[in-house]
Formats: C-alpha cells, sequence, structure tokens
C-alpha cells in the first residue's frame, strides 16, 4: 500500500479553506436572497451552482488533495453547495407562488358580469302541471290515455248517460263541428246535424278506453276541452282537464275517497284531505263535488279575519272538481258487466288549479302566450 | 231556487236560533248546492210604523210636486199626535195606509232618519217607498198598504222585512227541489224532524161538471187538472204576504191571479195556468201543433210552431205552448174598476190548469223557441204528476180566499193510467257502492225519509215516491242512502291496482320534445285552434292547397274564426306578434298539438246514432271514427329578433333559416331520426330559403324564413322564421332503438379538403356524396367553412370540411387515409362537379 502523498500541503489550495468556502457560501446565499425574481434566481443559480460558479470550482479542487484532508474539504464544500441548493429550492417557491399569485391577480375578472348569451326556454305550466298530476297517477300504477278533441257525440254524451234530450246538454255550451248539410238555412234549430262535437270534457276518453281494454282498468285523461265560453279573466273557451277513471271488481265511494286524498297530498303536501258533497253528473251515481282544505292556510283562516286566505277565499275549502261512482249505464254501453264490475271517476280543470297553486289571477295570462308569463315556469312545475 | 227562511219554518219547525248559514250548511251536505244566503233587512231600525194619511197639502212653487202630509202614526211617536212629514210622491190619497220611518229609525244603507227642514216645513220621518226599505226596486212611489192594518203598528214584521233567503242551484236530477216543499223535505230530513207536507190537501174527486178537457196525446201529457173560480172581486189584490214571499223567491207580483197561480208553483213545484175563461171557446185541447200553425205568447212574441211541439188549444186553435208559456189570446186581465162608472172590468172568472206534461217534449219546445221559463225549468227536470190536483186545489183555495172568487163544482181530471216505478235493490247494495257497513235497517230507513215505500229483506222492493222520477236504478237508491248517511262519513281507502306500464313512449316522446325545445331556447305556448280562412291568404296557399280543408263550427265564438286549424302556424305566429307587440322582440316560441284535417271524400252522412243499452258493435264504433277528421300531433316553432343576443363577449346573431332547420333536427333527434334536408319551395315560406325535411322518404315537415310577403301580411317581425313538423310521422319513422356504435381507441387520422362547387349546388349533395365516397373508414365529417369571393368565381362557393377516418382494429397509415379522403372527394366531384381548391 502507497503513503499518502505527504509532498500536498492543503493548505495551499486557497479556494478550499474554510473560510473562503464560507464566504462563497455566503455570497451564494445573499444573492439568492437577492433575486428579486424568477430570471434573477435564474441568474443567481447560473453563477452560485452552475459549472463554472466557485462552489463548483472548488468541489473539483478536492480531487487533488491528499486523502485525509478529502473528507474535510469533501464536507465542507458539499455542506456548502448543500446549504445553497436548499436556498435555491426555497426561493424558486417562494417566487413561483408569488408570481402564481401575481397572474391569478391579473386573470381576475368581474363575474358578476351577465350572460344572457343563450336565451332560456321554458314549458306551458298546464303542459307540466298536467304532467306532473298525470306521474301521480303513474306511480300508482295508472296508464294515460289520450283521445280526440274532435269527438262524435255518442263518445262525448250518448255513451256517458247524457241523452240527447238530457238538460244536462244545455248545462255544457257545446261546439258543434259543421255538417255537410249546414250552412243551409236549417230553421230554427241551431243545433249541427253533424254528430261531431269539440269534445266538452275528457270524459269521451274513458268510453275509448273501456271499450278498447278489459278492466281491470286504471287510466288518467289530461287534454284539451273545448265550451262555448268567451274569454275572460276566469273563462276560456279552450282548457284542459284531468279525468280519472277506475274499473275493477269491488271498487267504492271510499276507494274514491283515498285517491282523491292521497292525490292532493301528492300534489299540494301532507296533511291535506278532501272533502264530497252530493252533486249531480249524468255519467256518476252516487256523484259528487270534491273539495280539498286549503292548501295555504289549511282552514284557519276561517273565522279568523285578522289572517284572512287569498287562496280559498277564507273559506277553508277549495272547489277541485266532480266525481263519483261510474254510473253502471255507462258501463253497460262500453259493454262491461256493471253486475260485476264498479267504477270510480273524477275530473278536474287544471287551468284552476294552476291558478290558485300560483296565485294567477287572469285566466287571459295561460292563453295568450305571453313569454313573460311562462318564462319563469320553466321545464318542471 | 230562492227559499225564504220565514217560509220554510211554515213547514219545519226549525229550532228558534237556527240561522240561514245553519240551514245552508245542513243542506249542502244532503246535495243541495245553497250558493248563497242573502240577509234581508239588515241595517234596517225601526220606529218604522203604519200610519195612515189625514191629510195632503200640495205645497206649490218647488220644480216636482211636494207633499205636506199629516200622518197618525199611533202612539209610535210618543204623542199620538199626528206626523207631519214631506214627501215626494203623490201616488196615495188621505186615508191610504202608508209605511213611516219615524227619526231615530235608520234605512238600509246607513241612511238615517231625523226631523229636519225641507222646502219650507220640518218633516218628521219619512214615507217610504218598497226600494227604500230594501223590498226590491221594481215599484214607482210609496207603498200604499191594504186599509185593515192599523196605524201604529210595526211594519218591519208585517213587512217581513227582516229575513234570509236561500239561493239554491238546483242540479237537473232533483226537479223537485225547485219548490218550498222539497226544500222543506230536505231540510226535515237533514234535521230529523217531520215535515208538514203543503200538497197533502183534500181534494174533492173528479167529475163531469167541470170545464172539458180532451187530450190527444197522453204520452205527451198524461195528466190535467182544471178547476174554475168565478166571480174573482175587481178590487182583491195580493194581501203583503204573498207579494213579499214572491219579492223573495225573485218573482214579482203582477196580479192576484198571476200571482197566486205563481205563489202556488213556489210551494208545490206544479207550474199553473189560468186562462181567462170568457176568451177559452169550447174545451181545452192537449195536441201536437200542425205544420206552419202559429201562436202568439203572453211576452208578445210570434212562434211558428213545430210539429213536435205540445199545445193547449181551444175552439180558436193554439192557446199555449203546453208547460213552457200561455198564448196572449187568453191572458188573464187585472181584475178592475172603471174609474169613472165603477163597473167591474177585466177578468172574473178563470180556468186553473195543473198538468203534467213529458219532460223530453218540454226540453225540447223550450230549446226550440228560446223560451226558458219557471213552468218549462220545472217540467224539464221531473214535476210531482200526484201533486197537480192538490195544487189546483191549492190555488183555487188562495183565489176564494184572497180574490172573493165562488168555487165552481166542476173538478176535471184527464189522467193516464201510469204505475209507480219500484226498484229492486240487494239491501247491502249501498254498503257496496259506498265501501262501508250501513246495515239494512239504515237503508229503509233513509229510503223512507225519501219517500220510498220499501219492502223485503235481502232483497228490497222499492217503490220510489211520484215526485223523484230522477230514481231508476239502484245506484241511485245508493246515492240517496250515502247522501242523508253524510259524504263525510265515507271512509278513506286505497284500491290494489295492479302493476301499470308507465307511460307510453309517444307520451315519453311528447315531453322528451317540449323539453329539448326549452332547452333550445324555446317557450312553449298553447294557441287556440280556431282560425279564419283569410290567414290561408296572408300565409300565400296556393287554391287547391289541402290545408284549406278544414272543419269549421256551427257555432263558433267569433264568425271571424269558424275554423279548425290544419296548421300550428297561424296560432304561434300570433303568438308571436303579440309578444312582439307587447315589446318582447328576441323571440322563439314552439307549441305542440293537434291540428283536424277532415279525411279524403266527402262525408255526406252524419254518423249513425248508436245504442247505449250494449256495447257497439266493432264496426260501428268504426263508423262512428270515420266520422271524424284525422287529427295528428304537430310540432312548430317560429322564432325573430336575435337568436343570440349581441354582449360584451361580442356580436350575437339574428334568427336565422337556420335556427329552424336546427329546431326541427332537434324535435328529430328525440325520435332517433336524422332528417333529411332538401331544397323546397312551399308557402309560407320564402322560396328561396325553405328546406324540406324528410324521414326516409317522407315529408315530414318544412323549415325555414318565411316569404316577406307573409311577413307583410301577417305584420310580422321582419325575417320571422319557422318550421312545423308532423309528429306523428316523425315518431312512425323512428325505430327509437339506438345500437351501440363500437368505440374504437386507435388513433384518429384528420384531413380537410376544400371543394369548389357552384353556388346552387347544395352542401347537403356535397356531404352525401363525400360520405359515400370516404366509405367505412369515414368517422365523422363536418363542414366548417363556407367561402365565396373573387378567388373562387362568380356564381361559385368554396366548401371546407374536417374529415375524421378511424378503423376499428389498426393505425391508419397516411396512405389509407388519403386514399379515403380521394375517393370521397372523386365522388363529391363525379356527382356535384366539385373540385378540390387550389387544384
Amino acid at each position: 500500500m502507497s503513503a499518502p502523498n505527504k509532498s500536498y500541503d492543503p493548505v495551499e489550495v486557497e479556494a478550499l479553506k474554510p473560510e473562503e468556502v464560507a464566504r462563497m457560501r455566503d455570497e451564494a446565499l445573499a444573492a439568492i436572497a437577492a433575486a428579486a425574481d424568477l430570471d434573477a434566481l435564474r441568474e443567481a443559480k447560473v453563477a452560485h451552482t452552475g459549472d463554472r460558479s466557485p462552489l463548483a470550482l472548488a468541489n473539483r479542487e478536492i480531487g487533488a488533495l491528499p486523502p485525509h484532508a478529502k473528507a474535510d474539504a469533501g464536507k465542507r464544500v458539499g455542506g456548502a453547495r448543500g446549504q445553497v441548493n436548499q436556498a435555491l429550492k426555497v426561493r424558486q417557491e417562494e417566487l413561483e407562488a408569488e408570481r402564481d399569485a401575481r397572474v391569478l391577480v391579473e386573470e381576475a375578472v368581474d363575474v358578476t358580469l351577465p350572460y344572457d348569451r343563450r336565451p332560456a326556454g321554458a314549458r306551458h305550466p298546464l303542459t307540466t302541471l298536467g304532467e306532473r298530476i298525470a306521474d301521480v297517477f303513474v306511480a300508482m300504477g295508472y296508464e294515460v290515455a289520450e283521445g280526440p278533441e274532435v269527438e262524435a257525440e255518442w263518445f262525448n254524451f250518448d255513451a256517458l248517460n247524457i241523452a240527447p234530450d238530457h238538460p244536462a246538454r244545455t248545462m255544457q255550451d257545446t261546439f258543434f263541428v259543421e255538417g255537410p248539410a249546414d250552412g243551409v238555412e236549417s230553421g230554427i234549430a241551431p243545433r249541427a246535424e253533424s254528430g261531431v262535437v269539440l269534445r266538452t270534457h275528457t270524459s269521451p276518453v274513458q268510453i275509448r278506453s273501456l271499450l278498447e281494454r278489459e278492466p281491470p282498468l286504471y287510466v288518467i285523461c289530461p287534454g284539451r276541452v273545448y265550451r262555448t265560453d268567451e274569454l275572460d279573466a276566469t273563462h276560456t273557451p279552450v282548457f284542459s282537464q284531468v279525468e280519472l277513471l277506475a274499473v275493477d271488481e269491488g271498487l267504492t265511494m271510499a276507494d274514491l275517497k283515498g285517491t282523491l286524498d292521497h292525490m292532493v297530498r301528492a300534489l299540494f303536501g301532507e296533511g291535506l284531505r278532501t272533502r264530497l258533497r252530493p252533486s249531480y253528473f249524468p255519467f256518476t251515481e252516487p256523484s259528487a263535488e270534491m273539495d280539498m282544505v286549503c292548501f295555504a292556510c289549511h282552514g284557519e283562516s276561517v273565522g279568523n279575519p285578522d289572517r284572512p286566505c287569498r287562496t280559498c277565499g277564507s273559506e277553508g275549502w277549495i272547489e277541485l272538481g266532480g266525481c263519483g261512482m261510474v254510473n253502471p249505464r255507462v258501463l253497460t254501453a262500453c259493454g262491461v258487466d256493471p253486475d260485476k264490475y264498479s267504477g270510480f271517476a273524477f275530473g278536474f280543470g287544471i287551468e284552476r288549479l294552476l291558478m290558485f297553486r300560483h296565485n294567477i289571477e287572469d285566466m287571459r295570462d295561460m292563453v295568450e302566450g305571453d313569454v313573460r308569463f311562462t318564462l319563469p315556469f320553466g321545464m318542471e312545475i | 231556487m230562492r227559499a225564504p227562511l220565514s217560509w220554510l219554518r211554515e213547514y219545519v219547525d226549525l229550532p228558534a236560533g237556527e240561522t240561514g248559514r245553519d240551514v245552508a250548511a245542513k243542506l249542502i251536505d244532503a246535495g243541495l248546492e245553497v250558493e248563497t244566503v242573502e240577509q234581508l233587512g239588515t241595517g234596517l231600525k225601526g220606529p218604522l210604523v203604519v200610519g195612515k194619511v189625514l191629510d195632503i197639502e200640495e205645497l206649490s212653487g218647488f220644480k216636482k210636486p211636494i207633499r205636506f202630509c199629516l200622518v197618525d202614526v199611533g202612539d209610535a211617536n210618543g204623542t199620538g199626535e199626528p206626523q207631519e212629514i214631506v214627501c215626494g210622491a203623490t201616488n196615495f190619497r188621505a186615508g191610504d195606509k202608508v209605511v213611516v220611518i219615524l227619526p231615530g229609525g235608520v234605512l238600509p244603507g246607513d241612511f238615517r232618519i231625523s226631523a229636519r227642514k225641507t222646502y219650507g216645513r220640518t218633516s218628521a220621518g219619512m214615507i217610504c217607498s218598497a226600494r227604500e226599505l230594501g223590498m226590491g226596486d221594481d215599484h214607482d212611489g210609496i207603498i200604499v198598504l191594504p186599509p185593515e192594518h192599523e196605524a201604529g203598528s210595526d211594519a218591519i214584521g208585517l213587512l217581513e222585512l227582516v229575513d234570509e233567503v236561500l239561493d239554491i242551484a238546483v242540479t237537473p236530477d232533483r226537479g223537485y227541489a225547485l219548490s218550498m216543499r222539497g226544500v222543506a223535505r230536505e231540510t226535515a230530513t237533514a234535521y230529523g224532524l217531520p215535515l208538514r207536507d203543503p200538497a197533502l190537501l183534500d181534494v174533492p174527486a173528479a167529475n163531469a161538471l167541470g170545464h172539458p178537457v180532451e187530450v190527444a196525446d197522453p204520452a205527451g201529457c198524461d195528466r190535467f187538472t182544471a178547476r174554475t173560480v168565478v166571480g174573482l172581486d175587481p178590487d182583491a189584490r195580493s194581501p203583503i204576504w204573498l207579494q213579499r214571499r214572491l219579492q223573495k223567491a225573485g218573482m214579482r207580483s203582477i196580479s192576484l191571479t198571476v200571482d197566486v197561480t205563481n205563489y202556488v208553483m213556489l210551494e208545490l213545484g206544479q207550474p199553473l195556468h189560468a186562462y181567462d175563461r170568457a176568451s177559452v171557446g169550447g174545451p181545452i185541447g192537449v195536441r201536437r201543433a200542425n205544420p206552419g200553425e202559429k201562436l202568439t205568447t203572453l211576452d208578445g212574441v210570434k212562434h211558428v210552431l213545430d210539429t213536435e211541439d205540445l199545445l193547449i188549444t181551444d175552439d180558436s186553435g193554439p192557446i199555449g205552448l203546453a208547460g213552457v208559456m200561455g198564448g196572449a189570446s187568453t191572458e188573464i186581465a187585472e181584475p178592475a174598476r172603471d174609474p169613472e162608472t165603477g163597473e167591474a172590468l177585466g177578468t172574473a172568472d178563470v180556468v186553473i190548469e195543473a198538468a203534467h206534461f213529458d219532460p223530453v217534449v218540454i226540453a225540447r219546445t223550450a230549446r226550440r223557441h228560446k223560451l226558458s221559463t219557471e213552468a218549462s225549468k220545472r217540467f224539464e227536470r221531473g214535476v210531482d204528476p200526484d201533486a197537480a190536483s192538490a195544487a189546483a186545489q191549492r190555488t183555487v183555495d188562495l183565489l176564494v180566499l184572497l180574490g172573493g172568487g165562488t168555487a165552481e163544482e166542476g173538478v176535471t181530471e184527464v189522467v193516464a193510467p201510469s204505475a209507480r216505478h219500484t226498484i229492486s235493490m240487494a239491501a247491502d247494495h249501498p254498503d257496496k257502492v259506498a265501501g262501508t257497513e250501513y246495515g239494512r235497517e239504515s237503508v229503509v230507513r233513509r229510503l223512507q225519509e225519501v219517500g220510498c215505500d220499501v219492502y223485503g229483506s235481502d232483497e228490497l222492493v222499492v217503490t220510489v215516491p211520484s215526485w223523484r222520477p230522477d230514481l231508476t236504478d239502484p245506484n241511485d237508491l245508493a246515492e240517496e242512502v250515502i247522501r242523508l248517511e253524510g259524504y263525510e262519513k265515507l271512509p278513506s281507502t286505497m284500491p290494489k291496482l295492479p302493476a301499470g306500464r308507465g307511460l307510453t313512449e309517444a307520451q315519453r316522446l311528447r315531453r322528451r320534445v317540449g323539453r329539448a325545445l326549452a332547452g333550445a331556447g324555446y317557450v312553449e305556448t298553447l294557441n287556440y285552434p280556431f282560425i279564419g280562412e283569410a290567414v290561408f291568404d296572408a300565409l300565400g296557399l296556393d287554391a287547391d292547397d289541402a290545408r284549406r280543408d278544414v272543419l269549421r263550427l256551427a257555432n263558433p265564438i267569433s264568425d271571424e274564426e269558424p275554423a279548425l286549424r290544419t296548421t300550428l302556424l297561424p296560432g304561434l305566429l300570433a303568438a308571436l306578434r303579440r309578444n312582439d307587440g307587447r315589446g318582447s322582440h328576441d323571440l322563439a316560441l314552439f307549441e305542440t298539438g293537434l291540428v283536424f284535417r277532415p279525411r279524403e271524400g266527402e262525408v255526406t252522412s252524419p254518423p249513425p246514432r248508436l245504442p247505449v243499452d250494449r256495447r257497439p258493435t266493432d264496426d260501428e264504433i268504426a263508423e262512428l271514427n270515420e266520422a271524424l277528421p284525422d287529427q295528428p300531433v304537430r310540432v312548430a316553432a317560429v322564432l325573430a329578433g336575435a337568436r343570440e343576443p349581441s354582449g360584451w363577449w361580442g356580436a350575437g346573431h339574428p334568427a336565422t333559416w337556420a335556427d329552424a332547420v336546427e329546431a326541427a333536427r332537434a324535435v328529430a333527434r328525440e325520435t332517433g331520426v336524422e332528417l333529411t334536408v332538401s331544397r323546397d319551395q312551399h308557402a309560407p315560406w320564402h322560396p328561396g330559403r325553405c328546406a324540406a325535411l324528410r324521414a326516409g322518404d317522407r315529408v315530414v315537415g318544412h323549415a325555414g324564413e318565411l316569404h316577406p310577403r307573409v311577413i307583410k301580411a301577417l305584420h310580422l317581425p321582419e325575417r320571422t322564421c319557422a318550421m312545423e313538423l308532423d309528429l306523428d310521422a316523425l315518431a312512425a319513422a323512428g325505430d327509437g332503438q339506438v345500437t351501440a356504435p363500437h368505440v374504437s381507441t386507435y388513433p384518429v387520422a384528420t384531413q380537410d379538403v376544400a371543394l369548389v362547387v357552384d353556388a346552387g349546388v347544395p352542401a347537403a349533395d356535397v356531404e352525401s356524396a363525400l360520405r359515400s365516397g370516404a366509405g367505412e373508414l369515414l368517422e365523422s365529417l363536418r363542414l366548417f367553412d363556407v367561402f365565396t369571393g373573387e378567388q373562387i368565381g362568380e356564381g361559385r362557393k368554396s366548401l371546407a370540411y374536417a374529415l375524421r377516418f378511424r378503423a376499428p382494429d389498426r393505425t391508419l397509415t397516411v396512405e389509407e387515409a388519403t386514399a379515403a379522403r380521394d375517393a370521397a372527394v372523386a365522388a363529391a366531384a363525379e356527382r356535384t362537379g366539385a373540385v378540390l381548391r387550389g387544384a
């Protein structure tokens, strides 16, 4: 084993002197600390850690040292470089963070600027309310049935136990379609003889359903209907109805009541119920008017002048529509055995429901198609 | 039916404190629709007394006659001295009894009475008119009372000024409730109290001495009672109580005889008619009208009669429309005296008719002659035939009592034999209908309360009362039981439904279409389907355009719009114009709805009148359906103004033909159909900006910009655009079933080409040629630029496409992609004359 080169004097290597290494390190650290931006830091990095930097050069000198001095010097220089690199890294992160923050600030925009670039559309609330109601019943197992709006009198009247001269036919003022023989002066009778009308209710759809399907039959029939009322704040000659028909073995008025109660809860909230009042419709027997407890005041406005209710006029109840047990004559006309099957039915106008549900005061708003009325209702109701 | 509570109490001993509202609530529960309870005499405060006019001094010098009166009010004024009252009415004489309100009293409308100076005198009170007392406004001048009332006695009670009136909307099945008797029956049942039936009268047996009656049509008239009263006192007037009851029930007092017939009708529900016997020649007849016969009714209207009309006749011909209105020729004249001679004038002898007519006959006659009268309203809904003789008797009694007449011995009764209607019903049927248990005993009791005779145990045999012709079926009886037991007692249960299948594809499609269009910025409108045919001219439709073939209404709301729409556009465009007029200018509207297209070929006869006692056959149903027009579902959209507004983000763009086409595509996408677009000329669209939309080979609609002439004619915003699609046809074309594509993970190869073609070549043709030429490797193709300009040449345009190629199983080489592109270009060149730009 050869002896170390004892002729080499470490003191001769100026750059590896402890004080010199410390000076180079301090200079580097000062330059790094003084770097105001990433460019300056890059320069400092090149100057103090690059190949030609004093510490790099000093490091190269280590190889020339005698073995006993190498470790010492290596430690010294390595420590210094490590400190510089660490400082660089820290400063780099600091400056990057500063830059990022500055860029984000510079990129800030006014997020309150309106962006009505793609104008919104909307569906008509009568459509969506009809769907909402249908969905309540579809969830129970009902199916949605539909039929023509121009309808044969037999479907609209006769099959529903509304005989040609029944006073009920004058209760509903019907649009008659002109027949081929009309338009000729036909004396005093104002009625057309076409046998075809604009349906006055969606009940003909019930008849069509009964003719097309076998019981058990559970259908809900939403649709447009027509009566000869002039348009004003509370009337329209064209309006929307929802009717329900259930025909099965053993159906009762109690089932009708339960179904109505369920509907008003599904549409207006828990805790509500309905009330039936005796009434008359040719197609149901027994018949009833149905009311629901006012969803707005829950009946608390009755006899309470301090808390008047606009929705129900402080009556506590809201009139919904008519209902009853399907008249067995209707079943007979549709070929359904009334001794085996019974049924219930109800119907109401969607316009009225929409009006009191959404505080609409004028029927014309629903008719005229003003976008300002429809837009707030959006896609669903 | 207006039912005064005071009158009702005559038949039912209601608890003393029971108010009109209380009674109304009970009646509503029992099924009588009480619409309002009118409070009479609220705000009225006495002293209001009978006064006797002692002396009248006519004051002169005023614009109108003024009287200064001395009126004896008994002790009502505390002094017993005559009261000095100034009065502006002149319809009274010294000695007359009048109604006086004294100082301290208050008339309705918070009109406080005090002694005050007027016309130079002090007036200590007021002589009242009917209007001032809130009794109605059909009297001129002040009230002159019959002489028998004592001066100083209370007039509030005398005139029955304080009362409550129940106004009841009677449903068509409840004819009996158009009478006090019927309302009282329901009231008695509701309170569980006995009823004093006013129809329970002793009626003399029929004999041959009465006025002769010949009924030629027993089906139309199954009962006719005639009675005669003679020697009516010419001075007789309706007493106050009778007048007041008529007033409260909403009828005017006319004369004693007419008032009595009206009163008995209100009381018993039986319409009556009184004939002036002196004007009736020969027997009274009942028959149908002969062709061409005419009759002038009491209201002075001359009617040409229909052979279905049922008539009352005498030797002269028709003297009345049976059950509707009497004729003018036999009208009762008010009994009176000639003021000069004191001789009795007018009608002294009357023949009373109490008959029963067929409801349908009366309904048809009333409707035919537009004569809805108190009588016809009752006959249409059903009158108690068994009450006819009682009603005649009641009329006779009142005329004898109040009119000083004498009842003649003769009693004519023409009665067609009829059996009372009976219904068999299982005793538990009401339970089964209601879904609760009443038990046989309750069922029988309730039916008896209605007036039925009930026999049997498990199977009941129920004879319905004569006043309830509406009770024909077991369910009618069930309703009676359930309503009297109370609808509010019904339980609330849920039926057990079989599982449902949800919405149909067509129903879901309509919802999707609505959402898709609303999502694309369109607002739904629901327009009336009524149109005027002038709109077809405005839309520029050809004379033979199928859309001009419309259904018309016999009774439209407006004669301007008597037809039903064959296209959705008129309604939508009207809504667009309305919105524009109201200041909304950037508009996009849509509608989904039916249009009505008469079927091919002339319809010559109305659909058959099918029976209702059995199911019609399938052929019969088909025949009915053939009488109806086609009613396809359409969807249409219109737009105007800016489709995208300009803003801080830059320029927007106006609504164009392309937006209309895109709306159609958005709808078609929901059906799974890729629309094929081609150029078309179709009204009401701009001939150069109209697209025909096809699903497969079938044209399902059109889209584009409207013709400028149409825009002008309909006053629409400039450049209004529209699309209309037959949704049914579109849905039929789409199979709805999406086949999942194979998603290749190999890289895409993109190639752009710019092709120059003649300006008239549709881009759709170029695209379809590129697609067919590119072959299976083409993944997608997109037109990204259209350029015209000098470099391209006059009458030419450059179309720039980005083609993306990809293979399912490998990375395409440049050569492969280029070859596919070249093939695409070659196909375009061959089919459309396209030249690669720069080539």
